[in-house]
């Protein structure tokens, strides 16, 4: 990671530190926590989209797995928490696992259309399999996120656990693409040949950051759920999936940095855009389209070039 | 490295017929030939990216024809491309460092944490790639984006990521493409300094004048078959060659 990184993050944890004393009320917190939710997801799909060339369409399935696992796991199974939530996520992951292997074995992007498949399958399965998730009336009484004695039943105490959880997971993610790992995944999303040639296993590299992917989409899911109380099938439908693709687009595919900015404005937009009722579908698109419009490559990585400043 | 009775196949047309060759250690082989004889056919079949429909290829006696391309990488046999291929996202130092992968092993949680281990290799992974860097006299460009250097020291950097893995055989795919004479000169001067160094070389080319002067051997292709080898003043009167050139054969 370099200099200018670290700057940036310490400037960041700052900034969210103090961020609940500037404004006292619960329900923007609210929003921040999902945003912090959507950054998590956003970082895995963009390590995904921006450094191994493929694309997902599947993450509101992982997302919604780790929710439902977890609830599954802690309500009707009893089971005590952590290791519950721990225990959804190596199943989401594994799930990926075996979507990956066969479909980023072939060149193109039929990862695409296996994990759009795969959204629909458990979103109908979500409202189908009535008796294990509740059905359409959704999934009600998971327990509350309980660290030794203290449950974080209140906005702001969640609000610093999933702070520092996306921070953590965006520092070992600049961690990554500043690897050994990072360099070979950047070399295959460019030229895959030329990236075998150079001695890369490409299939292994994507099957494993499409795997890690999933595995934060649904450690996102597993702390929504626990955050909420209560899950129901429309929040991990496919436009939730179609959502944090255009959180990385409207960012900046392949940045980090930029994924945090289409993480927030994303979230935060659409709540921005309520004093303008009925208009407000209208504006949030048309603001997404001229972002991609005017930005193609994102918001951040043309701001960062404007600014004459170094590429994160 | 021995290449026994190779054939490769694109739909009817056998780009490569049963083709028979052997490279010797420490000396510079170039493959020449008309345009579609097959030459770049046969070091994208010995990379591994066309893997062979009939015949062997044997190198230091382990049969590699049906290994894909990263265990061939990972096994010593490195290459450049006719197109220069570096990484537009990397800067030229990283393009390097990219060429050590096969020689390193830090992997994912590693990347992750940036353990003690791993951050000990990214030094090593560092310091090699800057010597590569260094031998072909660009160190002082290293941050530099990949693709704002001139199109002869692409090749160069390109050459650098081969290099870097140590290769056992470097194959190189028309080096002297789109180079002025000058720069010519110069990439002769280097394959020369590299083969006094012990590197194995192959490579594909053109410019008669570069592998008169350099190659130790010369193989001649024409529509997949070798038609002629043999060190450079003997291929040069061989009529056979003289016949496929001039196209009275």
């Amino acid at each position: 990671m370099g200099k200018n990184n670290q700057t940036f993050l310490f400037l960041l944890a700052i900034l969210i530190l103090i961020f609940p004393w500037a404004v006292g009320n619960n329900y923007f917190l609210m929003v921040l926590n999902v945003a912090a939710l959507n950054f998590i997801v956003v970082i895995g799909l963009n390590l995904l989209m921006g450094y191994a060339g493929q694309i997902s369409l599947g993450q509101g399935a992982f997302f919604g797995l780790g929710a439902y696992l977890t609830a599954i796991f802690t309500v009707t199974l009893g089971l005590p928490l952590w290791p519950a939530m721990g225990l959804s996520l190596l199943i989401t992951a594994l799930v990926a696992y075996i979507i990956g292997v066969p479909t980023l074995k072939l060149e193109g992007h039929y990862l695409v259309m296996a994990t759009l498949g795969f959204n629909v399958i458990t979103y109908i399965l979500s409202i189908q399999l009535e008796p294990v998730t509740g059905g359409p009336s959704g999934f009600a009484g998971i327990p509350r996120l309980q660290i030794g004695g203290l449950i974080l039943d209140s906005d702001k105490k969640m609000y610093f656990l999933l702070w520092a959880v996306s921070l953590l997971v965006f520092i070992l993610s600049l961690n990554l693409i500043h690897s050994r790992v990072g360099r070979a995944l950047a070399a295959l999303s460019h030229n895959e040949i030329v990236a075998k040639c150079a001695g890369i296993p490409t299939e292994n590299y994507k099957i494993k950051i499409f795997v890690f992917s999933a595995f934060l989409a649904s450690l996102a899911g597993a702390l929504y759920a626990h955050y909420f109380t209560f899950i129901s099938p429309g929040t991990f439908s496919f436009f939730y999936s179609i959502q944090v693709v255009t959180m990385v687009l409207v960012g900046g595919i392949g940045s980090l940095w930029g994924s945090l900015c289409g993480a927030i404005l994303l979230t935060v937009l659409p709540e921005l855009l309520h004093p303008v009722k009925e208009y407000n579908v209208l504006i949030y698109g048309l603001i997404l389209m001229l972002v991609l419009v005017f930005f193609p490559r994102g918001l951040l990585p043309v701001l960062v070039d404007t600014l004459g400043k170094k590429k994160v | 490295m021995e290449i026994k009775k190779l054939t490769r196949r694109f739909g009817g047309l056998e780009a490569l017929q049963e083709l028979s060759l052997n490279f010797q250690a420490q000396k510079i082989a170039a493959i020449i030939g008309p345009n579609g004889a097959g030459k770049t056919t046969l070091l994208n079949a010995i990379s591994g990216l066309y893997p062979a429909d009939e015949g062997e290829i044997y190198f230091f006696g382990q049969s590699i024809s049906q290994l894909p391309p990263h265990q061939i990488a990972q096994l010593g046999i490195n290459r450049t491309f006719q197109q220069v291929q570096l990484f537009p996202n990397l800067n030229v130092l990283e393009n390097v460092m990219v060429g050590l992968h096969p020689r390193t092993k830090s992997g994912f949680l590693s990347g992750l944490f940036h353990l003690p281990r791993a951050r000990a290799e990214e030094r090593w992974i560092r310091k090699q790639a800057e010597e590569a860097l260094a031998f072909f006299g660009l160190l002082t460009k290293a941050d530099w984006p990949a693709t704002s250097l001139s199109m002869a020291e692409q090749k160069k950097v390109e050459m650098a990521r081969a290099l870097a893995n140590e290769p056992k055989l470097l194959m190189l795919d028309e080096p002297v493409a789109g180079l002025n004479l000058r720069e010519m000169e110069a990439m002769a001067a280097t394959l020369l300094k590299l083969k006094e160094k012990g590197q194995t070389i192959v490579l594909v080319e053109h410019n008669m004048d570069l592998v008169m002067s350099i190659a130790d051997w010369v193989i001649v292709l024409n529509h997949g078959t070798k038609i002629a080898e043999g060190v450079p003043a003997e291929v040069q009167r061989n009529e056979r060659v003289i016949a496929a050139y001039l196209g009275s054969g």
